[in-house]
């Protein structure tokens, strides 16, 4: 019985908040997220090369064989440093490929994605309520895809589609291929923007592992969401608390009010112990698949909306300043915005925890 | 991260579910009060190693060596069987490991066994009327007269003193010396010559603490425990204990599951409501709640375990004001779900037994009695305080030191 990290665990995420610390302060953040792109090549050719593109790609296809709690620590990172770039569109493709593709679909997909040579994205949700994969309309005839997603994160920049089909099936699209158009939607998150992408008669291949996997692959994303808010929420309160130590009123610093340092404990016990929620449901999807339904739907709801709760009394606390586009909360505000409404709502997600515990 | 039991393991709960068929008991035993069922179930738990784990034989407990993963094992099972466990009482809980850590040889051989059985009750006598979230700042006297403490003055909001057989308590013996000095914390009969035990009514209607009073009460100087002027520091070191004793997350899981047990049960506009789409969002969103302090307790457990405490310190500080929130969110919801009959008073045989009740007005009762861990045992926002500062490390409040 062990509920903790090991020892690599630790060391993957210290890595990267290394990397994130010397590559990505808010300096460059800003610069970033000013630009709009959401992408850096210089930063994610980098991250590919620590081993992050390809974390849960199996070793024989060039990846590091990690597992899913693997992939939601980096996600936990990213998210406290609001890195920049592909990374969730481009896990959420892989884990695709690995629920739905066949061995020798696999083998030939996996690689270019391991070494992050290739960009890939997911494209799940349809219109703006349509995330679960009984509502999706996209599909294949003649190996021709038809259909329109929304809220593809990275489409811009990826070279590889995984979509979404009616009845749950995956298909994989080349993205400069014939039949893709694809539109900037200008998302608020700055550095993950979406995009909208119809396919008119797109060649695709569809992946032939078995259909029905798409929930779990929904699943995955919502534990990504989770984490990712999850790593926003924290650091936004050591912003908080940094703050709160620096700006006097009064003669002294904010933080000696109560006010303040209760609004901080209230953040932290909100968030703090939320860590475990994320912890659990990536590890169901590694080891306990009976549970990992249910607990991915638990953390996607409770932790996206408890972090854009800090998020808010981020802004606040920060006063006037904190309203600013200037104020760096905002970039994190926007990115647990991201977190909160790609592929459902919190409200959304309780309604099938509901539905999962048989309320 | 392995959430499976080691082979070991699996066959110590093996062992603990083949004791607890001892439960309930059976045959003549059955027939017996139920408090003496619980003692005698109790004292076969000590004899088997299952019970009082951490106190040694020579003083009642089954001295077994540390195990976390044990200890789990046995919380869930004892609980799943609904079997009595160590007695967590204000004796057990709080008298007895401050006895183990600061008593003489003879104070441990003489209280901690009667605690331990439930033979002595006791009570915690702490606050008083101008002296709560500021303890330190407590008046009630003891004055040294040859061999004896003379104490005079008066405590409040003493839970169960009228049932108690002995008090533990924080005294000023040295009035001119700095607030957190001159406290001696003593052992007190509450037989005594000078103590009178008043009642104080709940807003549940019920009768569980009181004020106690002091008039010329005298107590053998052999009652101090550790050293005179020092009884502030020993009840920090006990408070630690306190905090250290992760909660027991099962009560929580239960209450949700009577609080989903009970929106089955009730309507909402004509359709049950566990079918109504806002009440069952609200319930999942407790479910979310309930998870995290569970499994949030289930990484405390872990750290702890592995000898990371440091690790999670600042989780564990947040375990008792979480708790209470969310046991008053669960509550708050059952007595929405009562609807009209949220204003009904609880019955006098509720307000005698405390705890899980799952009658309209046992619903009631348990939602009044949410608000109380919100104010004992350091009120929540004392509690935020510490998360504040020792938390994050912001500033001390400005708080009167002298
Ligand atoms: C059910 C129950 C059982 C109890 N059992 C016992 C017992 O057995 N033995 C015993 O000794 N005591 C017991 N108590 C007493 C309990 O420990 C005190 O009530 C508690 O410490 C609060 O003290 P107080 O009532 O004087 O409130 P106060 O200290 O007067 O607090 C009033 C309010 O002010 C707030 N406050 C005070 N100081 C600060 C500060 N510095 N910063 C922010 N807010 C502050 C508090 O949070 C609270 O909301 C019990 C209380 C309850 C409710």
């Amino acid at each position: 019985m062990d509920f903790g990290l090991s020892e690599e665990q630790e060391m993957l995420q210290e890595t990267i908040r290394g990397f994130a610390q010397n590559e990505c302060p808010t300096t460059r953040l800003r610069e970033l997220f000013d630009k709009g792109e959401g992408h850096d090549p210089a930063l994610w050719t980098a991250l590919a090369e620590m081993g992050i593109a390809g974390l849960i790609v199996p070793e024989e296809h060039g990846g590091a064989g990690m597992e899913l709690l693997d992939l939601a620590l980096v996600a936990e990172v990213l998210g406290e440093y609001a890195i920049p770039g592909p990374f969730l569109g481009h896990a959420l493709a892989i884990r695709g490929v690995m629920l739905a593709g066949s061995a020798e679909q696999q083998a030939k997909i996996l690689p270019d994605l391991a070494d992050g040579s290739q960009i890939a994205t997911a494209a799940l949700q349809e219109g703006d309520a349509d995330w679960t994969p009984e509502s999706w309309t996209a599909r294949v005839r003649g190996g021709r895809l038809t259909g329109e997603k929304t809220i593809v994160s990275h489409a811009g920049i990826a070279d590889r589609i995984l979509v979404g089909l009616d009845a749950g099936g995956l298909a994989w699209v080349d993205t400069r291929g014939e039949g893709v158009v694809i539109e900037d939607l200008g998302g608020i998150d700055r550095t993950r923007p979406v995009y909208r992408v119809r396919f008119e008669g797109a060649p695709a291949e569809v992946l032939e592992g078995g259909g029905g996997n798409a929930w779990q692959l929904v699943e995955t994303a919502a534990v990504l969401l989770a984490a990712d808010a999850f790593g926003a929420a924290t650091k936004l309160i050591d912003i908080d608390v940094a703050y709160a130590m620096e700006r006097e009123q009064f003669g002294q610093p904010i933080a000696q009010f109560q006010a303040i340092k209760h609004t901080i404990a209230r953040l932290g016990t909100d968030i703090e112990p939320a860590r475990a929620l994320f912890w659990y449901a990536a590890h169901c999807q590694d080891a306990i698949p009976d549970e990992a339904a249910r607990a991915a739907s638990v953390a996607k709801a409770h932790i996206t909306d408890r972090a854009m709760n800090a998020a808010r009394e981020s802004v606040e606390l920060h006063g006037g300043y904190g309203f600013t586009w200037e104020c760096e909360v905002q970039m994190w505000f926007k990115r647990i915005m991201l977190d909160r409404s790609l592929l459902g709502t919190p409200d959304q997600w309780r309604e099938r925890t509901a539905v999962l515990g048989e309320y | 991260m392995d959430l499976e039991y080691s082979a070991e393991h699996q066959a110590f709960r093996d062992e603990v579910r083949e004791f607890l068929e001892g439960w309930p008991l059976k045959g003549d035993e059955a027939r017996l009060p139920q408090e003496e069922q619980e003692q005698i179930f109790r004292k076969r738990g000590i004899e088997a190693g299952y019970v009082y784990r951490a106190v040694p034989k020579q003083y009642g407990g089954s001295e077994q060596p540390q195990d976390a993963i044990k200890d789990r094992i046995i919380v869930e099972e004892f609980y799943a069987a609904g079997a009595p466990r160590d007695l967590m009482s204000q004796g057990a809980g709080l008298m007895v490991p401050t006895l183990l850590e600061f008593g003489t040889e003879e104070q441990k051989e003489r209280w901690i066994p009667p605690a331990l059985t439930g033979e002595a009750n006791w009570c915690q006598g702490y606050s008083e009327p101008g002296s709560g979230s500021d303890l330190a700042s407590l008046q009630c006297q003891a004055r040294l007269d040859g061999d004896e403490w003379v104490l005079n003055g008066q405590k409040i909001w003493t839970s169960s003193a009228q049932r108690a057989h002995m008090m533990f308590g924080l005294f000023r013996s040295e009035p001119d010396a700095k607030k957190h000095e001159g406290i001696t914390y003593l052992l007190v009969p509450m037989d005594a010559e000078g103590i009178e035990v008043r009642p104080l009514r709940e807003m549940s209607g019920g009768y569980e603490f009181n004020e106690v009073f002091f008039d010329d009460v005298r107590v053998p100087v052999e009652n101090t425990v550790g050293k005179r002027g020092q009884g502030w520091q020993i009840s920090r070191a006990t408070l630690v204990h306190e905090r250290n004793l992760i909660g027991n997350p099962n009560s929580m899981r239960e209450a949700f599951s009577d609080l989903l047990d009970l929106a089955r049960s009730r309507k909402i506009n004509g359709v049950p409501a566990n079918e109504d789409p806002g009440m069952r969002r609200r319930i999942a969103e407790i479910e979310g709640y309930v998870q995290t302090s569970q499994l949030s307790n289930m990484r405390q457990f872990t750290a702890a375990n592995k000898g990371k405490m440091l690790e999670v310190m600042r989780p564990m500080m947040m375990n008792k004001v979480a708790g209470t929130d969310i046991m008053q969110m669960i509550m708050k919801c059952a007595y929405d779900l009562l609807g009209g009959d949220g204003i009904l008073a609880p019955t006098e045989s509720e307000l005698d037994t405390w705890g899980r009740q799952t009658t309209s007005t046992g619903w009631v009762l348990q939602y009044v009695f949410s608000m109380g861990p919100a104010i004992a045992g350091g009120a929540s926002n004392i509690q935020r305080n510490i998360i504040g500062e020792r938390g994050y490390g912001l500033p001390r409040d400005l708080r009167r030191e002298s």
